[in-house]
């Protein structure tokens, strides 16, 4: 497996008006990463998907890898309620311009587990089988980097093991995953690589045990829980921020 | 952009309630308006109390004209109940039976004949107000109409006894006991024979200034006849129409009908088909590379435009079934209603692109295309000169007015010209389709 990266921001800069929404963001993907985006409410974290699935453009710096080669999965299953499973998957397939829409489907189903629900209206499935459906769309095109916003939101415990299983299996059969999510347990449990936005900033990017050493746990041995250190990291960096200012 | 065409088609198959109200819509529409035309509006029950005589009749001049014949224009225009007593009628009116009760006195034929007072009607009435005022203007015109009969006959009569007075003859019409009368036309040769008999004196100068007076008489009461058919109908109605082609009114209802249908169907299926899009939140999918939003926009109007053309050509066709349409222009009839389609639909995926969910567009675009209809429909002279300038300006910037002057020209051959309206309409689809691709920018 290479080792280039298959996704990468430069400088990306985004604003809404006045506000910046994502601020100088740079960071790059390589193979098979399982990486996680985390960051208070109004972090930037949806937007900067948003700039790297090519949904917006980024008003400064630049995205690497092309918009075919990255899947994305919004918060929101985007997907035609009132078609079934296999036809929400066959039309995104041909819009996605597969080679072999029939087969894609088929494999699509199986993969995530969706075979036996393939007839059924998509507003008659539960939240978490949506989601399921919804993360099928993002990997048709079999891209070589999937950006899931949110992916477990809405799901309940179960339905959330194993949506973490599922992508854990498709990071370790080659796909880049960037996730982002409220749950910074959930990150610790699953991402190898955690990048904290806070006011648009990203002000870590390293696995989740050196983001506990930054925020002053672990070293010392002493039993610190993950959130807790994730917030006193958040805290100073904002005090950080204040003094500069 | 076939995928989704397909995928919508099958949207649209899956969505009972909604096809069921598209092709119901229009039937419903057609139905009614070639019902409406087919069938003239039901007559209303009047009850009538004629208190006057058998065989009354007024005398004018030694001819009769019957009552009964005179009120049998009133009882052509109404559904007669007829009642012998005036409470007989008011009961009929206070029960519901009738709508109104028209009492037609004892002595209307005496007051007629005697041409010094006016004969009376009494007319009671009941029932909410819109049927008060259908009844009452149903009776006042057929009033009107029967004493314009009444007032012909008078004329005529008057007619004769000056015919009479001019050229003289029999007057035992006149049920005068005399043989023969002489007229005005002859009395001056008759003077002037007498006068040349005459010697010069008095008496020949009184037979002199007899033989002017009849001279005068004569000459003026020619032309009195002419002068009682001027009083006894002193405006009549000549119709000239300065320009354009005079629409008759079925067929005019007929394009009417055909355009609202045309416009609600479009315009709703258009502005719900993109509103669905950001309601699935499949747009920002769709636009990141996989269909252009321009695309995107041709593809709702298409769907859109394509569906609403069907039903409205199936709403055409089907009010030809009651009024006679000219099918040698269909070919124009196309032209205005692909034309009045694509504008439709562009406004409708305006209207869409600006809402993020169903139900606000077919709202907004609801709210948007009735007053729009009702505006286009005020004809000139309704309102003030400056609202309806401003009536005008609004009409031109929404697809309504064009769509109907188009298809008003198609199959009635009405002005303006086809041509015009056509172009108004595509000018309106790229306006509109603008109008989408900038409110499709936020996706």
């Amino acid at each position: 497996m290479s080792d280039e990266a298959v996704l990468s921001a430069k400088g990306i800069t985004r604003r809404y008006g006045e506000r910046v929404a994502v601020r100088e963001v740079s960071f790059e993907v390589r193979p098979g990463e399982l990486v996680a985006l985390i960051g208070p409410n109004g972090a930037g974290k949806t937007t900067l998907l948003s700039v790297l699935a090519g949904v917006q453009s980024a008003d400064e710096g630049s995205v690497g890898g092309s918009a075919q080669g990255v899947g994305w999965v919004p918060q929101q299953p985007a997907i035609y309620t009132k078609l079934t499973v296999a036809e929400n998957l066959a039309l995104w397939a041909r819009l996605e311009r597969v080679a072999d829409p029939r087969e894609t489907v088929r494999r699509m189903l199986e993969q995530t587990d969706l075979a036996d629900r393939a007839d059924e209206q998509v507003g008659r499935l539960s939240g978490g089988n949506r989601q399921r459906v919804n993360i099928a769309v993002g990997l048709l095109s079999e891209p070589a980097a999937l950006l899931l916003d949110e992916p477990s939101a809405s799901l309940d415990p179960i339905q959330r093991g194993r949506l973490w299983q599922f992508i854990a299996d498709l990071a370790a059969q080659g796909t880049s995953v960037v996730f982002s999510t409220h749950n910074v347990a959930e990150a610790e449990r699953c991402a190898r690589r955690v990048l904290v936005l806070h006011e648009g900033r990203l002000l870590f990017d390293d696995s989740p045990q050196a983001l506990m050493q930054a925020a002053g746990g672990g070293a010392a041995g002493d039993k610190v829980d993950f959130e807790e250190g994730f917030v006193a990291f958040l805290q100073r960096a904002a005090g950080s921020e204040r003094s500069a200012a | 952009m076939r995928w989704l065409l397909g995928k919508d088609l099958l949207i649209l198959r899956r969505s009972r309630v909604l096809v069921a109200v598209l092709v119901v819509y229009p039937i419903a529409i057609a139905l009614l308006i070639g019902l409406a035309l087919s069938r003239s509006p039901g007559k209303p029950k009047v009850a009538i109390a004629n208190l006057a005589a058998p065989g009354a009749a007024v005398e004018l001049g030694g001819s009769k004209i019957e009552v009964g014949r005179y009120y049998s224009q009133l009882f052509s225009e109404v559904q007669p109940i007829k009642v012998k007593t005036r409470e007989e009628a008011v009961q009929k009116v206070h029960s519901g039976e009738a709508l109104a009760a028209v009492v037609i006195p004892a002595n209307i034929a005496a007051k007629l004949s005697s041409v010094l007072s006016q004969g009376q009607l009494e007319v009671i009435y009941n029932g909410d107000a819109l049927q008060q005022s259908v009844v009452q203007s149903k009776i006042q015109a057929a009033v009107a109409q029967a004493n314009l009969a009444l007032s012909v006959q008078i004329r005529k009569l008057a007619a004769q006894g000056i015919n009479l007075l001019l050229q003289g003859g029999d007057l035992s019409r006149l049920g005068i006991a005399q043989s023969h009368l002489l007229g005005l036309e002859q009395a001056p040769s008759v003077l002037r024979e007498a006068i040349a008999h005459q010697p010069p004196g008095h008496v020949r100068q009184e037979l002199l200034r007899v033989q002017e007076l009849a001279d005068f008489a004569a000459r003026n009461l020619n032309i009195s006849k002419d002068v009682l058919a001027t009083v006894g109908q002193p405006v009549q109605v000549h119709s000239t129409l300065v320009h354009g082609r005079r629409t008759p009114l079925d067929t005019f209802a007929v394009v009417v009908a055909v355009s609202i249908s045309l416009m609600f169907v479009c315009v709703l299926l258009a502005a719900g088909g993109i509103a669905l899009e950001r309601e699935d939140n499949t747009l920002a999918r769709l636009t990141r590379g996989l269909v252009s939003r321009e695309g995107l926009v041709v593809e709702k109007l298409l769907l859109a435009g394509g569906c609403s053309l069907v039903l409205a050509f199936a709403m055409l066709a089907g009010i030809g079934a009651f009024v006679t349409l000219d099918w040698s222009r269909i070919g124009l009839w196309l032209a205005a209603l692909v034309a009045g389609a694509l504008a439709f639909g562009a406004l409708g995926v305006a209207i869409g692109a600006l809402t993020r969910e169903v139900r606000a567009a077919s709202l907004l675009a609801f709210l948007l295309s009735l007053p729009l209809a009702f505006l286009a429909l005020v004809p000139a002279g309704a309102v003030a000169p400056a609202l309806y300038n401003v009536i005008r300006a609004i009409s031109a910037v929404f697809p309504f007015k064009a769509a109907l002057q188009a298809l008003d020209a198609a199959v009635n051959g009405a002005e303006p010209a086809i041509g015009g309206s056509l172009v108004h309409l595509l000018a309106l689809t790229l306006l509109f389709s603008v109008l989408a691709r900038i409110g499709l920018r936020r996706a």
